[in-house]
């Protein structure tokens, strides 16, 4: 019994992880309806950021809070530069791009900070709590996750910008008309995702250490848990990657050992697609003809 | 009467379709234009005209200053407020966020609470819904919040494209008699679209009407409503 609170308790912890890269895949898709492959290696790449102004001798807290700022920079230059072009082309033009993008910043991370498998610090005290069923950094890196996920939802609630960013995901040619300058919005977009995932990079990489393949599985079961909650639901997205971490600790622990823990992921996806494709809280959209 | 909108030889096209052929029109400062025609004469292509959403040739001056080539984000801080074809609401917001967006562009807070209520004067309705999913909204509800939207930006100009479209007459009714007020009391230009000629030369001062892109009629309204062949031919009642 004990071991099994310890495998949910971690897995809510890696779920935190996967809830964050799942709400930045789905803030893109709401907005233009593609998947970024890249915003795992972009996260990677925001962490080696971190990791570099930690090495400087900079605090940790004020470098992550310049990685947040640089990534959520490099974001919106990157949707400026690369992705506004691509704003009419075809789908798979646009698959082209993110498959290359995903390529681009991975080789990044390995030819600027090298191949090599680095540790990365945790600002947490790493010594079991509450009788060994959470480490101090699990507890720490989910309270960061649950605060990070809590204000891009107040922002996106409460501010006049949110509520903008919003309009322009969803009606672009209303909001248009309303003065929202929707071009800038998707930018923005694209700037916070990538800001959400130098915090799930930052988090992580002190459990699964620093490399520049790092976020290629996170990628894939964030994925899985944005299609269970629903790819076009924020809220589903976030849920869908804490029950991910959890179904994956608990898989790995109990069913299909720590070697198969990836195909969970996969199980996962595809049984979303042939089940239930809108997710558990996504909307269908039924089209009158 | 100083002209608030003026389109000179203005051309528009989709691709390779052209829609307008070179039209001239004015509306006048504080007053109520009407575009008049049949489907697909380029009613709703002249409003889009006006906010930069195609391809245009020509000239269009808004007070006298030229807006043509502007984006549509920038028309509309020049004060033109544009009600489209279909309502254009935010369906999956609440009338709350699309009566906020509406007054986006505005930074004076007090002036925009005082525009809520008077929008909920207007539109008791809306005050009612004012939580509610707008896509819930019934037809006439969507084009009362879609006017609520366009007025909150305090526009000099208002593009009010097919108000009647889909709605019952009793609606239809209701919505011109609170237009009719909104035109005494706010002071806007309106440029009225509509298939419904009767009601459109009803409300308007000047009127237009279009055939396949060029304006074939223009004048008083009162005096296109008596004139028996213009109604014959090309209005149909």
């Amino acid at each position: 019994m004990e071991g099994f609170i310890h495998q949910v308790v971690s897995g809510i912890a890696t779920g935190g992880i996967y809830a964050s890269v799942a709400l930045a895949l789905v803030m893109i898709y709401q907005a233009t309806h593609h998947i970024n492959f890249a915003q795992g290696e972009m996260a990677t790449f925001s962490t080696y950021i971190v990791l570099t102004f930690i090495n400087m001798g900079i605090p940790y807290w004020i470098a992550f809070v310049l990685g947040f700022v640089l990534s959520f920079l490099i974001g919106l230059t990157i949707e400026r530069i690369l992705i506004r072009p691509m704003q009419n082309a075809p789908i798979l033009s646009a698959v082209g791009v993110f498959v290359g993008l995903l390529l681009i910043v991975n080789s990044l991370s390995g030819w600027f900070f090298d191949y090599t498998i680095k540790q990365f610090p945790t600002p947490f005290p790493n010594h079991p709590l509450w009788g060994g069923y959470i480490s101090g950094h699990e507890l720490g890196s989910t309270g960061v996750t649950l605060a990070v996920l809590t204000l891009v939802y107040l922002f996106f609630r409460h501010t006049s910008l949110g509520l903008a960013m919003r309009a322009a995901a969803l009606n672009p040619v209303s909001s248009r008309l309303v003065g929202v300058r929707v071009g800038w919005m998707l930018a923005l977009g694209w700037g916070l995702a990538a800001a959400i995932g130098s915090v799930a990079g930052c988090m992580v990489a002190p459990i699964v250490f620093l490399d520049p393949n790092m976020m290629s599985g996170i990628l894939l079961y964030a994925f899985a848990g944005a299609l269970l909650g629903g790819i076009d639901s924020p809220l589903g997205a976030v849920l869908g990657g804490f029950a991910v971490g959890v179904i994956e600790n608990l898989g790995g622990a109990y069913i299909v050992g720590t070697e198969l823990k990836l195909t969970l992921a996969l199980v996962i996806i595809v049984a979303v697609l042939t089940v239930k494709p809108s997710g558990l809280m996504g909307r269908t959209v039924y089209t009158r003809v | 009467m100083p002209i608030m909108l003026e389109a000179k030889g203005l051309h528009a096209a989709y691709g390779e379709t052209k829609v307008l052929h070179g039209i001239d029109f004015q509306v006048v400062e504080g007053g109520v234009t009407a575009l008049l025609g049949a489907n697909g004469a380029g009613k709703t292509t002249t409003l889009r005209a006006i906010c930069g959403m195609t391809r245009t040739q020509g000239s269009i001056t808004l007070g006298g200053k030229e807006i043509t080539g502007l984006s549509t984000e920038d028309i509309v801080r020049e004060g033109v407020a544009h009600v489209p074809d279909g309502r254009g609401t935010f369906m999956e917001l609440t009338v709350e966020e699309n009566m906020k967006l509406g007054a986006y562009t505005r930074k004076d807070r007090a002036g925009v609470d005082q525009d809520f209520e008077r929008m909920f004067n207007y539109f008791p309705r809306l005050k009612e819904r004012y939580r509610q999913q707008a896509g819930t909204l019934s037809g006439g509800e969507q084009q009362m919040l879609a006017i609520s939207r366009a007025l909150l930006l305090r526009p000099r100009l208002l593009l009010l494209d097919e108000p009647s479209f889909g709605l019952a007459p009793l609606i239809v009714k209701e919505i011109f008699s609170i237009m009719r007020r909104i035109r005494d009391e706010e002071k806007v230009s309106i440029l009225l679209v509509e298939q419904n000629a009767s009601i459109a030369l009803a409300f308007a001062e000047d009127a237009y009407l279009l055939e396949t892109g060029r304006i074939v009629v223009a004048g008083k309204a009162a005096e296109i409503s008596k004139d028996e062949s213009i109604r014959r031919s090309y209005l149909g009642y």
